[in-house]
């Protein structure tokens, strides 16, 4: 915007690309309106509230669209212009829509969810906390210094421990939000203080220049940066919940309302493991050799993990259903993180992000579309047992067949088959790193985790216990069901739709 | 035999993938007006029998119009890109050796449906059954027709989910665990082999499977040949299955409801030597050269076990049951296919594939007939239907008992009938293995082999005795005898048994060519 009036203004104020910001600006703004708009809104009225959220998410989502054409940067050094706080390249772009159109859909989901809780949840607050929350969460790939980084995924979090302690005089509900807080906190200080020590050895907080800088820092100061670049990755490896940094998963998101562990499961995710691509592919390459190893360890004990949590759930527990996505999405957790491991060892480091990227796609539209139907099935059956589900085909074919898709995509079996071909790039990430053990280590996750969904899908198909008794469908819910449902069958046909990602470079 | 244009025979070979998809979906909607039958059951199974009809005679045209003279070039080829990311294209072909399977497949799945159109398996609905039964054939179909080796992985998936699902739902006692066993033994296998597959893709940068064959390993490693093969064998080993990984098979096939034997035995088994075959063969020729004598070890001990856990099965008191004695018996003769092609030359490998055919044949109507015979009596135990004398099927129903000791003279490879030139065949390429491969090893396996089929006979001629004869007691109860729908069932494998027995050439003039040009390296 600059102007031929005035000169020095130009030289001393940063430029700012509206256009570029706008995805996570108006999820904010649309925010703060609805909070302000909740204490002039009628009691009967409070629906409009949601309808609104729901509609600026989708504007959000839609003000992607003239991104497409080109790299965009802004928030840029006025001393330096490619070194910018702020990028809109592909990689934001995807993940932004990826965030956006999560939260859009954990939206839809919220809006039925609100009105079952008839006022045992604040709608405004409800709102607002939500858009937030996706703000900052798409906020953070677009992110290429610490400061901004750190700020985003604070303002991605906080929102979210209020969301899960929401329940009024629930005491799992703000037991969940304790324990999710304290962990969290706990990690993002030990980030805060890795960041600290890696602006301490560098004297920068944008990445392209720590990646630059940390190669020949001051022998002096090398354990020290070693030491930052170790804590740094810590932080964000609590927020993809891996282990051993997941315990917080299944207790949060059975404590949480529905629509938010669907929420917290595909955003909460993305936002982790976004900012984990950004700092070990961008900032700090040179330290592949550090983080490598550990992430490909990381991710073969959160997969392992994750899918023997998932098989050691009991059908007939209270919220089991909640409980096996829960574990089932630490074990998912573990297979996004094989391929930024891999990116360590390959020449290729984009390709392999890529992978991460399309099998993240994938994996958002299924688990929300399977979270979706446990809303649905949640309406009647309040205790949400994967027992709960027996018969669901009598009742409601098309939504069994639905989840029986959503699950076995998530196993990778077809008909599920965006499900193989994401998870097969994802071997063949690991393969062309030379990862062997780590694929293997994967293939017989991969044989576990089968266990638990074919067993859940086969449930939907038994002879129903009880009386099956076919509800309506609120259609907000059916909503979601059906563009969850819709996206991943074109996927399906259409795989490379996603998989391009793998193939072309993101940054 | 007659000239189709090339476009139609590609929409054929098309058609026959892609048609048995589309009509499980449309088996899941309700039927349309003048279909709807005398009930929904009976519309839906009819609606099978119509669609695995279409595909059969489109398999049947499709061989009519296949260049006979030229079997060994891939025809009906279809290249189209599908996910380029991946580098995965939907490239479908039919060479010599392809053809008889998907033949056999269309044939067996038409069968299949016809004889649960009149005896529907007890379980639930027929509607989902129907569909199973559908994308299953889809999958068998398109393993022997894609030619990009991400899309192999994609068919040899595709049937686990409808297979354990037929299990589980239609099938006898502890259906549950047998389905489990199957789907999870199977899964493990393949998510291995998918590892070989992609070993092999990033190091020759394709998945192309004609140009890999024609590649014949020459821009692989030895050291990759040699994993990828380690991988993709023991992923094709499961299913096929060779010994000590067999273990799911019995239990499956005890469980199973005779169309799911059927079509297990029949089609599905091939998928795993058909990939030996197509893949490892061509494509990492040195990696199958280290492995060739241990495969044939593993082969013969397999044919020796099966062998002999059919005699102990078939002893008096043994309290055996028929189907799991011959799914032992399917280890055996998959035995004498793993040992063809471990050869490595021609003789071994078109007898492998003459092998599959026959045992695709026979073993089908061994199932259905102990299928029919469960069914009778309601007992597949051995003991319990010979009692102290023996079964006396000769006497009770005649034709059955005759069908029965017809197929299983021909399982333990009587000279005239299928199964005697598949083994003979595979035993000859052992008496002089390829060049490479220790001779005299393969001449023991080969005296091994040969004492089983010793074996073969003595537990088949056991079984016999104690099925089909023995005296009939005055006050026992009447059998059926065969009906006409198990006539119309049977009669195509009864007659393709003496054909293929008394006129190899048919199949061998196929596939003869085809193996030449894929040991030399190169398809096309």
């Amino acid at each position: 915007m600059s102007s031929p009036v005035q000169p020095l203004a130009v030289n001393l104020v940063q430029s700012v690309d509206w256009l570029a910001i706008a995805p996570p600006t108006i999820a904010a703004v649309v925010g703060l309106v609805v909070l302000v708009a909740d204490l002039f809104v009628g009691e009967k009225k409070k629906a409009l509230l949601g309808w609104g959220s729901v509609a600026g998410l989708a504007a959000s989502t839609l003000m992607l669209l003239p991104l497409l054409d080109g790299d965009r940067s802004t928030f840029c050094l006025t001393g330096a212009p490619d070194v910018c706080s702020y990028t809109a390249d592909r990689f934001t772009l995807v993940l932004q829509l990826l965030v956006l159109g999560g939260a859009l859909l954990a939206a839809l989901l919220s809006v039925t969810a609100l009105k079952d809780a008839d006022k045992g949840l604040p709608e405004g607050e409800y709102w607002f906390l939500l858009l937030s929350s996706a703000a900052g969460a798409a906020l953070l790939p677009a992110s290429r210094d610490f400061a901004t980084l750190i700020v985003a995924l604070e303002v991605a979090s906080l929102p979210a421990f209020a969301l899960v302690g929401l329940r009024h005089g629930d005491r799992k509900s703000s037991e969940a939000a304790l324990k999710f807080f304290l962990s969290s906190v706990t990690a993002t200080a030990v980030s805060l203080m890795g960041i600290s020590f890696v602006y301490a050895s560098t004297g920068t907080l944008y990445l392209t220049q720590i990646a630059d800088r940390i190669q020949n820092v001051d022998g002096q100061l090398h354990t020290l940066t070693q030491t930052g670049v170790v804590l740094t990755l810590i932080g964000f490896a609590f927020k993809t919940a891996a282990v051993p940094f997941h315990f917080w998963v299944p207790d949060t998101y059975v404590g949480a309302p529905l629509p938010i562990a669907a929420y917290l499961s595909v955003v909460g995710k993305a936002v982790g493991f976004s900012g984990l691509i950004l700092i070990t592919v961008v900032a700090l390459p040179s330290y592949a050799d550090v983080w490598g190893p550990a992430l490909a360890a990381l991710a073969a004990l959160t997969m392992t993990v994750g899918n023997v949590g998932a098989l050691r759930q009991q059908a007939t527990r209270a919220y089991s259903a909640v409980r096996l996505l829960a574990w089932s999405s630490v074990g998912q957790a573990g297979y996004l993180l094989v391929p930024i491991a891999a990116a360590a060892y390959s020449d290729d480091a984009e390709k392999s992000i890529g992978s991460t990227v399309a099998y993240a796609l994938m994996y958002a539209a299924v688990n929300l579309g399977a979270f979706a139907v446990a809303a649905l099935v949640g309406r009647t059956k309040s205790l949400n047992r994967v027992s709960d589900y027996r018969g669901l085909y009598a009742s409601n074919p098309l939504a069994a067949l639905l989840l029986a898709f959503f699950l076995l995509c998530l196993a990778g079996l077809p008909p599920g088959i965006i499900g193989l071909f994401a998870k097969v790039t994802v071997f063949s990430a690991a393969v062309d790193a030379g990862l062997g053990w780590l694929a293997v280590v994967m293939a017989v996750n991969v044989v576990i985790a089968l266990f638990y969904y074919l067993q859940w899908t086969t449930l939907l198909f038994r002879a129903p216990e009880g009386e099956a008794a076919a509800h309506r469908v609120p259609a907000p819910l059916t909503a979601a069901i059906a563009l969850t449902g819709v996206l991943g069958i074109a996927l399906s046909g259409a795989p490379q739709l996603v998989l391009r990602f793998t193939d072309t470079g993101l940054f | 035999m007659i000239d189709i244009n090339e476009s139609v025979m590609q929409v054929l070979l098309a058609f026959i993938v892609v048609g048995p998809l589309l009509g499980a979906a449309t088996a899941l909607l309700p039927a349309p007006p003048g279909l709807k039958g005398k009930s929904p059951e009976q519309a839906v199974l009819r609606h099978g029998v119509t669609v695995t009809g279409a595909i059969l005679i489109a398999a049947v045209v499709l061989t009519l119009g296949f260049d006979h003279d030229h079997p060994s070039k891939m025809q009906a080829t279809t290249d189209i890109s599908w996910i380029p990311a991946l580098d995965v294209r939907i490239h479908l072909g039919i060479d010599g050796i392809s053809l008889p399977l998907l033949v056999l497949t269309a044939l067996l799945t038409f069968l299949c449906a016809l004889y649960s159109y009149f005896k529907m398996p007890a379980g639930p609905t027929p509607k989902a059954f129907v569909a199973l039964l559908l994308v299953l054939e889809s999958g068998t179909l398109a393993t022997f027709a894609v030619l990009d080796l991400l899309l192999f992985f994609l068919a040899f998936e595709m049937v686990l989910i409808p297979m354990y699902f037929l299990i589980a739902r239609w099938g006898g006692e502890q259906r549950t665990q047998a389905a489990w066993k199957f789907i999870l033994f199977t899964l493990l296998g393949s998510v291995v082999m998918l590892l070989g597959l992609l070993l092999i893709g990033i190091k020759a940068g394709t998945f192309d499977m004609v140009a890999l064959a024609t590649d014949n390993g020459r821009s692989l490693t030895t050291s990759v040949q040699v994993i990828a093969v380690l991988a993709i064998g023991i992923g094709l080993a499961v299913k096929t299955p060779m010994w000590p990984l067999h273990s799911w098979l019995p239990d499956a096939h005890t469980a199973a409801p005779t169309v799911g034997s059927v079509l297990l035995a029949g089609v599905l088994l091939k998928m795993g030597t058909y990939g030996f075959v197509r893949i490892l063969l061509p494509i990492t020729p040195d990696g199958f050269r280290t492995f060739a004598p241990y495969l044939a070890a593993f082969a013969v001990v397999g044919i020796i076990y099966g062998s002999l856990a059919c005699l102990a099965l078939a002893k008096q008191g043994a309290k055996g049951d028929l189907k799991r004695l011959i799914a032992y018996s399917s280890v055996g003769h998959m035995g004498f296919v793993l040992l063809g092609i471990s050869t490595m030359t021609p003789t071994g490998v078109n007898g492998a594939l003459f092998a599959n055919i026959a045992h695709g044949l026979i073993t089908g109507l061994l199932f259905f007939l102990v299928g029919a015979l469960k069914d009778r009596t309601g007992t597949s135990d051995l003991d319990t239907l010979a009692e102290a004398t023996g079964a006396a099927l000769y006497g009770k129903a005649p034709r059955l008992g005759g069908l029965l000791a017809f197929a299983a003279v021909a399982s333990l490879g009587l000279p005239g009938l299928a199964g005697f030139w598949g083994e003979m065949l595979a035993l000859f390429g052992a008496f002089d293995p390829a060049e490479g491969l220790s001779r005299p090893a393969f001449l023991t396996f080969m005296a091994i082999a040969a004492f089983g089929t010793l074996l073969t006979a003595a537990y088949m001629l056991i079984v016999v005795r104690r099925v089909c004869m023995g005296a009939v007691r005055q006050e026992a109860p009447k059998l059926a005898d065969v009906q006409t729908y198990e006539f119309a069932a049977w009669t195509p494998l009864v007659v393709l048994t003496v054909v293929a027995g008394l006129w190899p050439k048919a199949l061998l003039g196929l596939t003869d060519p085809a193996v030449q040009q894929l040991l030399a390296g190169g398809t096309r």
